[in-house]
């Protein structure tokens, strides 16, 4: 009889668990479905093509497109090479195994030729953990803050300078929001996503491949260049794609450097401000003046945003299952 | 027998071996580029608060004492500590916006944290394969949720829902926004939780189990705790997120700082005074650095929190490692 | 001992019991050596792994180097073409000259050496390119692109590893493909692309099944005309059957080197003949 209730109560328990997992799908349900069954009314044609018009109670939202693709374009070219040339350094250029042991063979081997080339062993493994813990705190910094550094760093520094170095004074072309510095913020926010993705897809080439290269007598630039990337690259492709995903969405870093509400022109140049599909989802909820007449074209936006974001992130997720479907076979 | 291709690799010999030291060059500065941003961000967000301890200007208006302190008089908490900088009078005490930061960040931890640990408990110890291949882009999904989508959701429907069903006085209150943020928190605290549940040696199953145990007492009893670093460091990751989070409390938190314990009544947290302005502010001026000195902070105890998380998860990693299946 | 020689005879070896020092220099050597080993120190950080080896290694024919497990003849070998210097604390003292040259002078380039001295490893590592481009990589690397060229330089080392007839019809599918043993004759067609002067073989058949082993010693007794072989292996069977000159490696020592029918059948050294008898190891 114990055994029954035990048993029961076994069930019962794990049917509580199971009843979290129900409860995340019917949230992710609701939220996609209630943006979607709005939003896909709004999503004509005219609306993916036409600036807005009427004080944005009408129109299309065509600017907000183009200014977040140019965005995210900018926002890929500089964060992928970097990140990439990042993981490539922590994955290849530093002792594999990791610092204590190194330190540990820099102390016994005193009193013995090749110290010295231990101890910048060592000091390359010093300088790899830190740079990992480096990536890990940047991808906990909050967006804001990224959003505060790209105003104080990008524009009140690099930009004012350049203003002051190269435009008559008074005159203020760098030094104030644009599409370059919303791309540089956002890069420095997608750059840890795309350095983890990359460390995880060079870690899947085996080592006696590396082996195999050098003993034909490749140097190790040429060893990364011809064997270890093109064989890592759907791993790469996957973390770029993600992290691409993930600064698409933000709204946050391009607060104060360079997003717009209404713009009359469409950017052409990477000092122009731009407008931004969340920026415009952020404005139209919270500052318009009459919700109830733009919720249409709101719900439009956010569906297209949404929309983006999920294209992405399924794109993304697909490359990475089926590379790993086809390691394991 | 004549080595065929001597000359031709001789030639290019050097040019190899020079474009590989200057390869190595390029790759070993990159190296440092997260470390250099690291210490950017802090220097630069730092420096536009120093005219707080600098500048008597700016001092009058912004000052340690102030953010910190009792400025005004009145009867009750919400008259004595007011954020108002661009009153007559400016007052700018952060404790408003502490309080309503740690409001939602503890709403939305109250949400997230038991609903992402039964999930990925569900998830590693009983559901079929086939589902828990299902339930993984589930959440990836729901983490691929832009935050400001998920602040418009909670703003146009949530909102409204909540209030139908409760009747709030308020429509945008820490509930609102919380739950919200915990939406947001659950892939986060699900992932890690799910990963350190996961590393559990089968062994441990095995041995409950011939002792006679049940399913669940196994994995609540033997399983769980064996993962509890990797549980306790998606807590703290989730806290460090839900910290620093902007757009969804900017959005669903109602905007107004004022010091009230109440859940009930609208909120504004760090990120969000920032977001909301610093499009107003004089450059320079002690408003303006009284919201970099909210960024320093944020910055600061997110640091602190994502180290310790990652510590903890680094630790974890080390004793799997080492330990038998 | 009976033993199966190269020349396909059964032999009944009658070792003496004398031992004698090993001697670098074998009875026969009309050459000049290719390799030249003296006083040579190997050390994984503190611990020696190797001590004051010495040997000469004669031009286009086959020297083997056998012992038990962790005597150190794969590190041995692959001191030769440098191959350790990518593990950290690796430290060497003493003399490996190629063609009279110091290999471990200060100013050496080691990625010209590596082309000089090729290497086959124990478990075959194709790229993960067609069977084509693993072959032409390594004249890719020089700046060849002439199509001709390549074509010529696949097609040559193709044959003289014993692929050509096999493979002609798909050079361009993927190396990953083939058998373990196509892999392997993959491998060496790699390293003979380059046209080193010296072949290493680091156990090379260990991971076939009987045919393909024979297939690959098979290769070993071709190549010798053109290529100085130094092979390793932990079968003394395949030792008998594909060289010319036999080492002996013991707890990193050389115990005793020469010709292989005298290793085999008239061994110098006890410890030699403990070996190949069985007794051990």
């Amino acid at each position: 009889m114990l055994k029954g209730n035990r048993r029961v109560a076994d069930k019962f328990a794990i049917t509580l668990l199971g009843a979290s997992v129900v409860i995340i799908v019917a949230i992710l349900v609701v939220i996609v479905g209630n943006i979607v069954i709005h939003g896909v009314r709004a999503v004509t044609w005219e609306f993916l093509t036409q600036a807005p018009r009427q004080g944005l109670t009408a129109g299309g939202i065509m600017p907000a497109i183009v200014g977040t693709a140019a965005l995210v374009i900018l926002m890929s070219i500089v964060a992928v090479p970097l990140g990439v040339a990042t993981a490539v350094y922590l994955h290849e250029y530093t002792p594999a195994e990791g610092l204590n042991l190194a330190w540990r063979r820099f102390r016994v081997s005193k009193g013995l030729p090749g110290r010295r080339k231990l101890f910048f062993r060592a000091a390359s493994a010093l300088l790899a953990t830190v740079t990992r813990s480096a990536v890990a705190n940047l991808a906990g910094v909050p967006s804001i803050v990224f959003g505060l550094f790209g105003l104080g760093f990008f524009i009140q520094f690099i930009g004012r300078n350049i203003d002051r170095a190269t435009q008559p004074p008074g005159e203020v072309l760098w030094g104030q929001g644009s599409l370059l510095w919303a791309a540089c913020t956002l890069a420095l926010l997608t750059l840890p996503t795309v350095i983890v993705a990359t460390e995880e897809a060079l870690r899947t080439v085996p080592q006696d491949l590396r082996e195999a290269s050098l003993a034909l007598g490749a140097t190790q630039w040429e060893t990364i260049r011809r064997v270890v990337l093109p064989s890592s690259l759907s791993g790469i492709m996957t973390g770029a794609i993600l992290g691409i995903s993930r600064g698409a969405g933000e709204v946050a870093p391009i607060l104060f450097t360079g997003a717009a509400y209404y713009l009359p022109y469409l950017p052409g140049d990477v000092t122009d401000q731009f407008m931004h599909l969340g920026y415009h989802v952020l404005i139209l909820s919270t500052q318009s003046p009459d919700v109830e007449a733009t919720k249409p074209l709101l719900y439009g936006t956010v569906f297209v945003l949404l929309a983006l974001t999920f294209l992405l992130n399924l794109t993304g997720v697909i490359i990475r299952s089926r590379t790993r479907s086809r390691l394991h076979r | 027998m004549k080595r065929r291709h001597e000359e031709a690799f001789g030639r290019r010999e050097r040019w190899r071996l020079r474009q590989n030291a200057a390869m190595t060059g390029l790759f070993s500065v990159a190296g440092w580029v997260a470390i250099v941003f690291i210490f950017l961000i802090f220097v630069f967000t730092f420096k536009e608060t120093i005219p707080i301890f600098t500048d008597p200007e700016v001092k009058k208006e912004a000052n340690i004492g102030k953010f910190f302190g009792e400025p005004a008089d009145g009867p009750t908490l919400m008259d004595r500590y007011v954020w108002q900088p661009t009153s007559e009078v400016p007052k700018v005490s952060l404790w408003p916006i502490i309080l309503g930061t740690l409001k939602a960040t503890v709403v939305g931890l109250l949400f997230a944290c038991p609903i992402g640990v039964a999930a990925a408990l569900f998830s590693s110890e009983f559901a079929p394969p086939k589902l828990r291949e299902v339930i993984k882009p589930v959440i990836e999904l729901l983490a691929g949720i832009p935050s400001v989508v998920m602040g418009f959701f909670a703003l146009i429907v949530l909102a409204t829902w909540l209030q139908h069903t409760f009747g709030f006085t308020y429509r945008l209150n820490a509930i609102n926004a919380g739950l919200a943020l915990g939406f947001a928190l659950v892939p986060i605290v699900y992932t890690i939780s799910e990963d350190g549940l996961s590393a559990v040696p089968r062994s441990y199953r095995e041995a409950s189990y011939a002792l006679g145990a049940t399913r669940f007492q196994t994995a609540w009893t033997v399983v769980l705790p064996a993962a509890a670093p990797a549980v306790f460091a998606s807590f703290v990751l989730a806290f460090g997120r839900a910290i620093g989070e902007t757009m969804i409390l900017l959005m669903a938190g109602g905007n107004a700082a004022i010091t009230s314990f109440s859940l009930l009544d609208p909120l504004r947290t760090l990120s969000a005074t920032i977001a909301a302005e610093m499009g107003e502010v004089v450059v320079g001026g002690a408003h303006y650095s009284a919201l970099f000195f909210m960024g320093t902070l944020l910055f600061v105890i997110t640091f602190i929190s994502n180290t310790f998380g990652q510590w903890v998860i680094n630790g974890m990693q080390r004793r799997m490692q080492g330990s038998a299946s | 001992m009976t033993i199966l020689t190269t020349t396909g005879e059964f032999v009944t070896s009658a070792a003496p019991a004398a031992s004698t020092t090993a001697s670098p220099r074998p009875a026969d050597a009309h050459n000049p050596p290719k390799i030249v080993v003296r006083d040579f120190n190997f050390f994984y950080g503190e611990s020696k792994v190797l001590h004051g080896i010495e040997l000469d290694i004669p031009e286009k024919q086959v020297t083997a180097l056998i012992g038990p497990s962790g005597c150190g003849k794969s590190t041995f070998l692959r001191s030769i073409n440098r191959m350790n210097d990518i593990i950290p604390g690796a430290r060497v003292e003493g003399l490996i000259a190629l063609g009279g040259k110091d290999l471990y002078a200060p100013h050496v380039d080691v990625v010209a050496l590596r082309r000089r001295v090729g290497m086959v490893f124990q478990k075959s590592n194709p790229f993960s390119k067609s069977i084509y481009e693993n072959i032409a990589y390594g004249l890719r690397i020089g700046g060849i692109k002439d199509r001709r060229i390549l074509d010529e330089t696949v097609e040559r080392s193709l044959q003289r590893a014993a692929l050509w007839d096999e493979v002609k019809d798909r050079l361009n599918a993927s190396a990953l493909a083939l058998s373990g043993g196509q892999q392997q004759r993959l491998c060496i067609a790699r390293a003979l692309a380059v046209d080193p002067e010296v072949l290493l073989m680091d156990e090379p058949a260990s991971a076939l099944d009987p045919i393909a082993t024979q297939k690959i010693e098979e290769l070993v007794y071709e190549l010798k005309d053109n290529y100085t072989i130094v092979i390793v292996t932990h079968n003394m069977q395949q030792a008998a059957r594909v060289s010319d000159r036999t080492a002996f490696f013991m707890l990193g020592k050389l115990v005793e080197y020469d010709n292989t029918r005298t290793i085999f059948m008239n061994p110098k050294v006890k410890l030699t003949e403990d070996y190949i008898t069985g007794r051990f190891g």
